[in-house]
């Protein structure tokens, strides 16, 4: 019975961070592509960095919820990225 | 509180952690990207391949003058497709002996725009007369947007792709301590360990390139990807015209004045372009609202000397012939995406180039291919009962039989396609295509029912077999064989049919490894406590002290 919760548990927190890495990952780079346009830059431009760099923060984002210990951490970290780029994000949309 | 699970997940760290990873995002669509990466490689020579499988139209043994071919295409389509909104054409260069044009039609539908299609020959300006195929064009679509499903389905599913293989890439090098000293390390015959040093190998060499290439693809088609920003910046069509003049050398058409007035000197302007940027580096004439007042024409800078995709171009009052601005710049960010599309693409590669990309990323394909392969080799040696593993195993087992050998076979069969099949056969072209994807769901349909080895040998071969004989195919049912290509310099004829023995060979080796060796059943793939046959205990007792000694 033990094992099983333990199981379940894990699975869980294998699925959590699945989700995190394919949809948080993907939010986290849309987000820092919007964001871009803060950039004191013309607008193509700043929209054309902002597409170039999203893939990188995407990847980063991958290995980021695969490499921390908990799936809580990994969510944690992307909300924390996220929390602090929203107002940019926010101010330009 | 932690769990013994935490706890045990804490003690895995980082590179486990990286491994695990590295080989699910891997396997995943390690199979879709083992087809995107060989079908990339063979398009470095689309151009080649193109002319290869239209034998009827000669090989330009000198270019003719782009500025007059310009002016003798440019009036065969005035003459094709007369009030047209808009046409481009493709000058002829050292690798293409037709210009490819198309020019839109009518509107089928409210909203919708047509497009037709054609190739003109460029001493006659007529339209090309040869076989109906796409030619190189078919593995170039499917390397990025596939067939039988909506192109955009397709560019999505091949995004994603990228992204798995992007981070495969990334966890892969940091599962690595010891990348450096593994790359100089080869155990031959040595059944797992070989696949793994020759999956370093291979990643480890090319690690720059591939890179590079997963990155650079999706930034390819990152407008489709990541569209945010470019909803959050622009209200307007204006503004959005803003943007699409930093990525691309085409505009759409304005409204029409509905004066008719007939084009300036197309050869003219080309004249110019060319003395602006050589005689054969123009890329490509565009015109807007041709024989209107308000027609505009684009004459484009060539692929040479330069490693970029942004346009450069000048543009030209259609009417009157007047050089109105040149473009020869765009701003940085749109730069910094023009090289990188360029180095994806690759078409500003000379010959000793364009074969280095063509070589390295065969790499690639093999980096994929030993990847996918090692998946069943490591878990071969754990099976309960490796006479009979489960369906998972054998589900991937399968696969890597006919997405790696059964690709071969299907490409190849694609190329005997296009010289067996009826020409005055409907749709013709398309028919290549289903040839194509039929031959590789029956290679499938042969790795399921044959056991796994078998199956992977008599595919090598027949593969191998189909190469070899494409050049006697080639000079069976055309003008072009190799003695004639190779007496009159023909490269791309000579080209393709070495290649096919190349590649014949390579098959053939592979093939009597795997008949010899197996793929991973080799002898240090046994699982430890399999009771050896009586009459191998001998053989697997000294195998055993061998192992030890090691």
């Amino acid at each position: 019975m033990i094992a099983l919760t333990h199981r379940a548990r894990s699975t869980g927190a294998l699925l959590a961070r699945i989700v995190a890495a394919l949809l948080g990952g993907y939010a986290l780079a849309a987000l820092v592509s919007v964001a871009a346009l803060a950039l004191p830059i013309s607008k193509p431009q700043a929209v054309l960095t902002g597409q170039l760099a999203s893939f990188a923060v995407y990847t980063a984002a991958v290995i980021w919820v695969f490499a921390v210990r908990s799936a809580w951490k990994a969510w944690a970290g992307l909300l924390i990225v996220a929390a602090a780029l929203a107002p940019l994000a926010w101010s330009v949309s | 509180m932690k769990t013994d699970n935490d706890q045990r997940v804490a003690g895995r760290g980082l590179r486990q952690s990286m491994s695990g990873l590295h080989t699910w995002a891997g396997l995943l669509l390690g199979w879709l990207l083992y087809a995107m990466f060989l079908t990339g490689t063979v398009s470095y020579f689309k151009e080649e391949l193109s002319q290869w499988m239209r034998p009827e139209l000669p090989r330009l043994a000198q270019l003719p003058d782009p500025a007059v071919v310009a002016q003798r295409v440019a009036d065969e389509i005035g003459m094709l497709a007369p009030g047209t909104a808009q046409w481009s054409l493709r000058l002829p260069d050292t690798r293409n002996n037709a210009v490819n044009a198309f020019w839109r039609t009518s509107a089928r539908g409210p909203g919708q725009r047509g497009f037709e299609e054609a190739r003109f020959d460029p001493v006659t300006g007529h339209k090309v007369v040869s076989r109906d195929t796409l030619g190189g064009e078919v593995f170039y679509r499917f390397h990025f947007q596939f067939y039988y499903m909506p192109v955009v389905w397709g560019r999505w599913l091949a995004g994603i792709a990228a992204m798995f293989m992007l981070v495969a890439i990334v966890a892969g090098v940091i599962t690595h301590k010891k990348i450096f000293t593994d790359f100089f390390t080869f155990r031959w015959g040595r059944g797992q360990r070989s696949w793994l040093d020759a999956h370093n190998a291979l990643s480890v060499f090319g690690l720059p390139f591939h890179i590079m290439i997963t990155y650079t693809g999706l930034v390819t088609l990152m407008a489709l990807y990541m569209p945010w920003g470019e909803r959050a910046a622009f209200k307007t069509p204006a503004e959005r015209q803003q943007l699409a003049a930093e990525l691309s050398a085409f505009s759409q058409p304005g409204k029409p004045s509905g004066d008719k007035l007939p084009l300036a000197s197309v050869e003219e302007m080309v004249r110019q372009a060319q003395a602006r940027w050589g005689r054969d580096n123009v890329g490509r004439v565009n015109a807007n609202n041709p024989g209107d007042a308000t027609a505009r024409i684009a004459v484009t800078r060539g692929d040479d000397a330069r490693v970029s995709m942004s346009p450069q171009y000048m543009e030209f009052d259609g009417a009157t012939g007047k050089l109105l601005a040149v473009h020869d710049g765009v701003g940085a960010a749109a730069e910094t995406r023009g090289v990188l599309y360029a180095l994806h693409l690759g078409r500003f590669s000379d010959v000793t180039t364009r074969w280095l990309y063509f070589l390295v990323s065969l790499m690639g394909t093999a980096m994929v291919g030993t990847g996918l392969v090692m998946w069943t080799v490591k878990r071969r040696a754990k099976l309960a009962d490796p006479a009979r593993p489960h369906l998972g195993f054998r589900l991937v087992e399968r696969l890597n039989i006919a997405s790696i050998a059964g690709l071969s076979i299907a490409m190849t069969a694609f190329l005997w396609g296009n010289r067996l099949l009826p020409l005055t056969l409907e749709n013709r072209a398309y028919a290549e295509i289903d040839l194509f994807f039929t031959v590789w769901a029956l290679t499938l349909l042969h790795a399921l029912l044959r056991p796994a080895k078998a199956a992977w040998v008599e595919q090598l071969w027949a593969a191998a077999a189909l190469l070899a004989l494409l050049p006697v195919l080639n000079a069976l049912t055309t003008q072009r064989p190799l003695w004639h290509s190779l007496a009159t310099g023909d490269w791309v004829f000579a080209g393709v049919d070495l290649m096919c023995w190349a590649l014949a060979a390579l098959h053939g080796v592979l093939a009597l490894r795997t008949a010899r060796h197996g793929v991973g059943f080799g002898r240090t793939t046994r699982p430890r406590n399999a009771e050896p046959r009586s009459d191998d205990r001998g053989a697997a007792a000294a195998a055993a002290t061998g192992e030890a000694a090691r």
